[in-house]
């Protein structure tokens, strides 16, 4: 049965590395594993073992030394820094440890942002952020600033910001790494409820446990090489 | 539209930041415009002296006089149509500070080879009939309250003694540049005290004004009149009024070209200064950029967020500086009158403010757009730690 459709994210044997001066920093080596559609995987390992640097090249925005990245059947490994930036803004959302909201657009603003690029009415554009905002549960905070809100709730405007455009897939680099426990819990159901009811597909990086327990699969990267438990 | 909200609301992030480098522009722009304006002037002053007038001095120096009775030899030189006389009279009015110059002529020739001198008929009549009469400049005028009929009294420097004088005309510039602060009264009336007081000093002139029948013969009158006193007690010195005025003023003009490298270099560190801003700014926002770039916006975007944020805040320095311009000059022409009679902005000035705010705004955002815009994501999240 599983077999019947193609995963969601398929990677075959890439590896990155860094160039620090005339030093060469290997930082993956030959990851491979695949993501069906709909899952919810969670990224752990030690620090500067790599986690973001993989999620970067999943989403597009490093590209890897070899290897190939398929993405609902695209491998993005082979398209151009223009063609890149489409792909992006129409399959991947993403949420930031530190929400990197734009500090003088108001959340309504920000979760329009993405949208600005897609032919879409300026009414059009009004239902997808009402509508987005109402799912996070920030409806009454949309003519807010950033610096007006707390923490947790500028991640969940950068959760609507993320799903505004209904990509695929969302990559998420430590969401609760900034977060008390309350807020951290809000953001995991949010996602969860991503999952479950919007069947986006979710990648997370993330040091806590506790965190990893929402997700479906938790991968491990140690030394550049990949572990699942 | 997005881009413009945007590029507004940046600019005004930080908010004495901004202030400072709107003001610092601002200061410049203003500094720049106003010696723009001296320089401006003071080359519009010496293109404006008549192509058609000669000045005749003693050869040796200014202040060695010449002899009345060279008027009419000269006036027989062919290719001279009009001389005129005076001297420089050096008259201190009430006290030094209250500079104006001020010459004795004689009226009727005078008034004829200066045509930029305005005045009515009754008036010239009346200056010319009045061997105490003398005509005063409408700024001048203006300045002491003075009205025809005033009586003025100048203590003599040059020529010893008070000397009184009646106001019978009051002349306006027929161009927006001539100099309405000058003061010059009947040569008659010099000369007559002088025959009383001091007969050795009496029958000279300061200098002789030639009219020429056309600009082309300048330069041969000029010679013709030189070589008929060549040899005599007074030999002469003739010039264009142009080439008279350059000599007083020639150390002034390498005052003028420092004055027009200093207006650029205050340009020049307004930009570097502003440039410095614009980078310390872009950096901060590094990590914006990138999320931008992330969300799929192109490096054409990020370049125009960054270099509309530095040229709008250039150009409203620029246009706050330019606001300020006209009643700084205002304030120049008003109370430095003495030094400058005429300091009005030229429109050339306006645009050449602008344009120097723009090429600062410009250049300024150089380094920090191209940053910006080649900024690779990963990089520009780096950057925030
Ligand atoms: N642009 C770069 N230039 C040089 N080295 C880099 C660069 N980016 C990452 N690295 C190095 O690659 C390694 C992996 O970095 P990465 O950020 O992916 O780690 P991480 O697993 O996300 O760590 P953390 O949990 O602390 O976020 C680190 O040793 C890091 O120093
Ligand atoms: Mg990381």
């Amino acid at each position: 049965m599983a077999n019947e459709k193609p995963p969601m994210v398929e990677i075959k044997d890439i590896s990155k590395s860094y160039r620090r001066g005339s030093q060469i920093i290997p930082v993956l080596q030959g990851i491979t594993f695949d993501i069906a559609e709909g899952e919810f995987m969670a990224l752990m390992g030690p620090s500067g073992s790599g986690k973001s640097t993989l999620l970067n090249l999943i989403a597009g925005i490093d590209k890897a030394d070899a290897g190939i990245i398929r993405i609902g059947g695209v491998d993005i490994t082979t398209l151009t820094e223009a063609e890149l930036a489409g792909w992006r803004a129409a399959n991947v959302g993403f949420i930031f440890q530190f929400y990197n909201l734009m500090p003088v657009l108001t959340a309504f603003e920000n979760v329009e942002l993405p949208l600005l690029l897609t032919p879409l009415s300026r009414k059009e554009r009004r239902d997808h952020v009402e509508m987005v905002l109402s799912v996070v549960g920030l409806a009454d905070r949309m003519d807010h600033y950033p610096s007006q809100l707390s923490g947790g709730q500028q991640q969940r405007v950068a959760i609507a910001r993320a799903i505004v455009t209904d990509p695929a897939i969302l990559v998420a680099d430590e969401p609760t790494g900034d977060l008390d426990r309350a807020s951290a819990e809000d953001i995991l159901s949010l996602m969860d409820n991503l999952v479950h009811r919007f069947g986006k597909t979710i990648i997370m990086v993330t040091h806590d446990p506790r965190a990893a327990e929402k997700a479906h699969i938790i991968q491990h990267l140690e030394k550049g090489v990949l572990s699942a438990s | 539209m997005f881009i413009i909200k945007l590029i507004i609301r940046n600019a005004f992030r930080h908010k004495l930041r901004s202030f400072l480098t709107i003001l610092g522009v601002a200061i410049a722009i203003l500094a720049f415009g106003l010696l723009r304006t001296l320089v401006g002037l003071w080359y519009l002053g010496v293109e404006q002296s008549s192509a058609t007038r000669l000045v005749t001095r003693n050869a040796i120096s200014l202040v060695f006089p010449l002899p009345i009775s060279y008027k009419d030899r000269i006036r027989q030189i062919q290719g001279v149509k009009e001389v005129s006389f005076g001297n420089w009279f050096g008259g201190v009015y009430i006290d030094e500070k209250h500079f104006f110059p001020n010459f004795a002529v004689e009226p009727r020739s005078y008034l004829d080879l200066y045509p930029e001198f305005v005045l009515s008929p009754g008036e010239r009549d009346a200056f010319i009939r009045d061997r105490r009469g003398a005509v005063a400049g409408r700024k001048l005028a203006a300045k002491y309250g003075w009205k025809i009929g005033d009586m003025i009294t100048l203590k003599g420097t040059i020529f010893p003694g008070q000397w009184e004088f009646v106001l019978r005309g009051i002349y306006h510039g027929a161009q927006k540049s001539t100099d309405e602060t000058q003061f010059f009264f009947n040569w008659e009336y010099l000369n007559e005290t002088m025959k009383r007081t001091t007969p050795r000093r009496a029958d000279q002139v300061g200098f002789y004004m030639i009219g020429v029948t056309k600009p082309e013969l300048a330069a041969e009158v000029s010679q013709a009149v030189d070589d008929t006193f060549r040899n005599s007690l007074a030999e002469t010195l003739t010039e264009t009024e142009k080439a008279f005025q350059l000599s007083f003023v020639s150390m002034t003009e390498a005052i003028m070209i420092a004055i027009k490298i200093v207006s650029y270099v205050v340009i020049v560190i307004i930009m570097v200064v502003a440039a410095n801003t614009m980078a310390m700014t872009a950096r901060e926002r590094m990590a914006e950029y990138a999320t931008l770039k992330t969300l799929g916006f192109g490096a054409g975007h990020i370049a125009g967020i960054v270099f509309g944020e530095s040229v709008v805040i250039a150009m409203i320095g620029g246009v706050v500086g330019v606001l300020f311009t006209f009643p700084a000059a205002h304030w120049i022409e008003t109370e430095l009158s003495q030094f400058f009679p005429v300091f009005s902005v030229s429109t050339l000035t306006v645009y050449l403010d602008l344009l120097a705010a723009l090429v600062v705004g410009v250049v300024a955002s150089i380094f920090p757009t191209w940053r910006g815009a080649t900024i690779s994501i990963a990089e520009g999240f780096r950057r925030i730690g």
